[in-house]
């Protein structure tokens, strides 16, 4: 095994490794019933956000830039993959083929939106970019609840709900028409489709795609924006380009996690997808650490199902939550504490393995 | 005309409202250089504290306001201390994720205080409107809004130009060695600083449910990035700035949802603060500083 | 100080007038800057500067401090846009290019505060100066195609070469940025070489080091303009360093050149010794 002598490649592999026998295990539980049922649902929402929060940490890991409407991607991909599922199974298509093609779809239209996105959002940089971003997502946010979409023999049926009068009769479909999407109330009524098993593969994609774009010149040239945007000018790499290759990727990526989350449920709104969800990504990421991925794939799994473990101290968990998560910040981040914690610890010898 | 006009002071007063909110916002960037997602929820702990005051113990609603004001005060002062001032050499995002932190547990705490379901909030402004203004529908609250977001601009731009500790706040968010150096004490300085903020938000939380009463634990969520978004929109760091922009912020909505759509009044708003922020990159008041190569 | 000596080319008039090296008077110059100038606010930072450095050519420009040194560097490198004038880079006009456009045009530098990519290793700083050599796309480096590993075997290898100029290959894995400080400034120099430039610009190269380091970096300068065959263009307030390898030196006091011409001329010029010590009383 040659190729593993190298630092990089070999923490690549560990990660590809972890993942694998995590869902081997997940999927021989799930074949003898060992899975608690309040997990059972969990488990397609799961790799979406692992998705999700490695997707993030390319934007806010590698190209250092802080996106606070990720989810806004993710509610783009859902919206459209349900779209093209429920097209697709209406016109007879197996539900496999539906769900591979509706991620692709999902994909493809968050990869436009992030492209449409990018070009006024990376002229700006950190704080600024962070509010800029936030304000993206909510808008799409409004936006897809004005959406009503339906479908029937003549192909697709679209309203803008501009006043807020409008309803699925506004679609005039035949009588075989399906509704989708109806305004507020989001998808409803749509079969689920969603599979662990294309959650597995979708993780495993966006990994690969993550770690050997990072490992390219074109991921070093993201890096090295992040790092000193003036010098990586100066040795003749196009700033704009770069950052936006990784904003344009990370929103291809959540727009296929949105497709398949979308795919988990009968009954879907567009608030599922809000600040609060963006937020709750950036705590994956940072959590799971920086530029990251094995961290990132640790935190969305640990920190998804962590509420649902907690559920006996229901009322208070949200609350534990929050604590855990300050405490988590100040520990991790204060010298003081550090400081404290490192005249306990026995000096290793040889620390810090690259843990990218 | 005349529903013009109401629609103008609807949004003259929401934009107050906001624009108090964003003052707390701006003076607390400034001197943090973080983006306090918790300042909103200060709003709401605001709001209930005059709401208990009021409902609860049947105090007056002035003296509800001053123990709002004393509680959010206090409580801004503590979430510095305890959750910001261990994070003061740490990067941005650990400060940004602590103040989420931050925000979750107050809301949290307000749900298991006082239970999820909206309480109705009584206003606590009521005298009779000049007739003069009443044939616009102009409410007494909507007048209160206006004035004290006057005034409190004016204090603040007095307190921060003219007092001791105002010079001193300025100088901490130039430069906080600098500052150090010069015998200020930063971390009393902070301190300061968030306490006004805070104090500036339990106004805001009483005012905002005067106008609008539903009165729940994620009520300061979506006003506090509102109110952020109006900071920016100002030129983060200003103070008139922040007046600036909560102003125009609350009369933009005010007009969209009037004329445009209900459903799509946040978007415009926000479209508004990304064309703003492209055209002028540090806000309509801040100043632009081109990084030094 | 050092017992390092260097032949100097002769300083003859090149066709325009400007004085380049002898070897060089038959070559296109790496550069020549005309009437160039430019104004912040009103304030003229560079102002009418004229030079032209000789295809192999190394070259001086010295000053008081705020003289506009970096100033010119940050024109020539289009970080600002000149106000006035034009910049030749080997005979092509710059106006409009970007920061990076200059730089695949053949102009690399170093910043007189290190900018390094700090967070990367050495061996990775160095290849991001490759970026523009290595062809293959992003997507051949998702899918790892062959182009991939070769184009990487070859900038593993080239990175690795570059280093030696200064023996750095052994620090290739380590952090940029815990690097000393003499080392980042030399990591700073292999990386713009990386990226093949005609002319390098450097931003006082010899700050922080000491004289036995600053005598080294002579020689590195040197030899590194004899193996690339380029023109190099150092700011630099260590005078035995100016003194012993520029041919052609440049001064430059309140955005104006004041002098120019070889070390002897500048060492015995009135108006120089003025700017830097200030005028001499009368008698």
């Amino acid at each position: 095994m040659n190729f593993l002598k190298n630092k990089q490649t070999r923490s690549d592999f560990i990660t590809y490794g972890l993942v694998i026998v995590a869902f081997l295990v997940v999927f021989f539980m799930q074949a003898n019933h060992m899975i608690p049922r309040m997990f059972a649902g969990q488990l397609v929402p799961i790799t979406a956000y692992i998705v999700m929060a490695i997707s993030l940490n390319l934007v806010v890991g590698v190209a250092g830039d802080l996106s606070l409407g990720h989810a806004g991607f993710m509610s783009i991909g859902a919206y459209t993959g349900i779209v093209t599922a429920v097209s697709m199974q209406a016109a007879g298509a197996p539900q496999t083929l539906a769900l591979v093609v509706s991620i692709v779809v999902g994909a493809v239209f968050a990869a436009i939106a992030g492209f449409i996105i990018g070009i006024p959002v990376l002229r700006l940089r950190g704080d600024y970019l962070a509010i800029v971003t936030l304000a993206f997502g909510e808008i799409i946010k409004e936006v897809v609840t004005c959406l009503i979409v339906g479908v029937d023999a003549h192909g697709l049926h679209v309203v803008f709900n501009l006043r807020g009068n409008a309803t699925v009769n506004d679609l005039h479909l035949m009588d075989n028409g399906i509704a989708i999407i109806k305004g507020a109330q989001g998808a409803s009524g749509v079969s689920t489709y969603s599979t662990f098993v294309a959650g597995f593969v979708l993780i495993m994609i966006a990994l690969v795609v993550v770690l050997n774009l990072v490992r390219s010149r074109t991921g070093r040239a993201i890096e090295a924006v992040r790092d000193n945007r003036i010098a990586a000018e100066s040795v003749g790499i196009s700033v704009t380009k770069y950052r936006m290759i990784a904003f344009v990727v990370s929103a291809a990526l959540a727009g296929a996690a949105g497709a398949l989350f979308g795919g988990n449920f009968s009954q879907l709104s567009a608030t599922k997808f809000d600040f609060n969800t963006s937020i709750l990504i950036l705590v994956f990421v940072v959590l799971g650490g920086l530029g990251n991925m094995r961290g990132s794939v640790i935190a969305a799994a640990v920190l998804t199902i962590l509420p649902e473990a907690l559920r006996e101290f229901s009322d208070y968990r949200m609350l534990v939550y929050a604590i855990v998560l300050i405490l988590v910040m100040i520990c991790t981040n204060s010298p003081q504490i550090q400081g404290f914690i490192a005249r306990f610890k026995p000096k290793k010898k040889g620390e810090a393995e690259a843990n990218v | 005309m005349t529903v013009f006009i109401q629609y103008l002071v609807n949004g003259l007063s929401m934009g107050s409202v906001y624009a108090i909110i964003a003052l707390g916002y701006t003076m607390v960037y400034g001197i943090a250089k973080m983006l306090n997602f918790a300042h909103g929820d200060v709003i709401m702990v605001g709001a209930y504290v005059s709401f208990c005051a009021t409902s609860y113990l049947g105090l007056p609603g002035w003296l509800s306001v001053v123990l709002s004001v004393v509680v959010c005060t206090v409580l801004g002062v503590l979430v510095e201390g305890l959750a910001y001032r261990p994070l003061r050499a740490a990067g941005p995002l650990a400060v940004l994720i602590t103040a989420i932190g931050v925000s979750y547990f107050l809301q949290n705490a307000a749900q298991l205080l006082w239970g999820a379901t909206p309480k109705n909030f009584t206003s606590l402004v009521r005298f009779p409107v000049p007739p003069f203004l009443a044939q616009f529908n102009v409410s007494a609250v909507s007048l209160v809004t206006i004035l004290a977001c006057i005034l409190i601009m004016v204090v603040l731009m007095w307190f921060t130009s003219k007092s001791k500790m105002g010079k001193a706040m300025r100088a901490c968010s130039e430069d906080k060695a600098a500052a150090q150096l010069m015998g200020i004490n930063v971390n009393r300085t902070i301190s300061m600083t968030f306490a006004i903020g805070s104090a500036l938000a339990a106004i805001a939380g009483v005012l905002l449910c005067s106008y609008s009463p539903v009165l729940q634990p994620t009520t300061g969520a979506m006003p506090g990035i509102k109110a952020f978004t109006a900071a920016v929109f100002g030129g983060i760091g200003s103070i008139p700035g922040a007046f600036v922009g909560g102003v125009l912020l609350g009369i933009i909505e005010a007009m969209a949802q009037a004329y445009i759509s209900t459903s799509l009044a946040n978007s415009i708003v926000f479209a508004v603060l990304i064309v703003v922020l492209l055209v002028k990159p540090a806000g309509l008041l801040g100043k632009y500083v081109p990084e030094k190569v | 100080m050092s017992k390092f000596e260097f032949e100097k080319g002769k300083m003859v008039p090149y066709p325009s007038r400007a004085i380049v090296p002898d070897r060089d008077v038959n070559e296109t110059p790496a550069l020549e800057c005309i009437h160039l100038g430019i104004e912040f606010g009103g304030l003229k930072a560079v102002d009418d500067f004229n030079l032209t450095i000789g295809k192999t050519e190394i070259a001086g420009l010295i000053g008081p401090n705020g003289a506009g040194k970096t100033t010119v560097f940050n024109l020539l490198t289009k970080v600002y846009q000149p106000t006035n004038g034009t910049i030749l880079l080997n005979g092509q006009d710059t106006s409009g290019k970007t920061v990076s456009q200059v730089n695949r045009m053949g102009i690399a530098r170093t910043f007189q505060n290190i900018r390094l990519f700090s967070s990367m290793t050495v061996e990775d700083n160095v290849k991001v100066g490759l970026h523009n050599q290595e062809k293959y796309t992003g997507l051949e480096g998702v899918l790892r195609l062959p182009s991939y590993w070769k184009h990487e075997k070859q900038a593993h290898e080239r990175a690795m070469e570059l280093l030696s100029i200064f023996d750095m290959e052994k620090h290739a894995n380590d952090q940029a940025g815990s690097l000393p400080y003499g080392a980042q400034r030399r990591l700073e120099i292999v990386r713009a070489l990386a990226t093949n430039p005609s002319l390098l610009l450097l931003d006082e190269p010899a700050a922080g080091m000491n004289p036995s380091e600053t005598a080294e970096l002579m020689e590195n300068i040197v030899k590194i303009r004899d193996t690339f065959g380029i023109a190099i263009m150092l700011i630099e307030h260590d005078m035995s360093l100016v003194m012993n390898i520029c041919e052609g030196i440049c001064v430059l006091s309140f955005g104006k050149v004041i002098a120019k011409g070889t070390a002897e001329e500048i060492q015995n010029n009135e108006t120089v010794i003025e700017a830097y010590l200030g005028k001499k009383k009368e008698a």
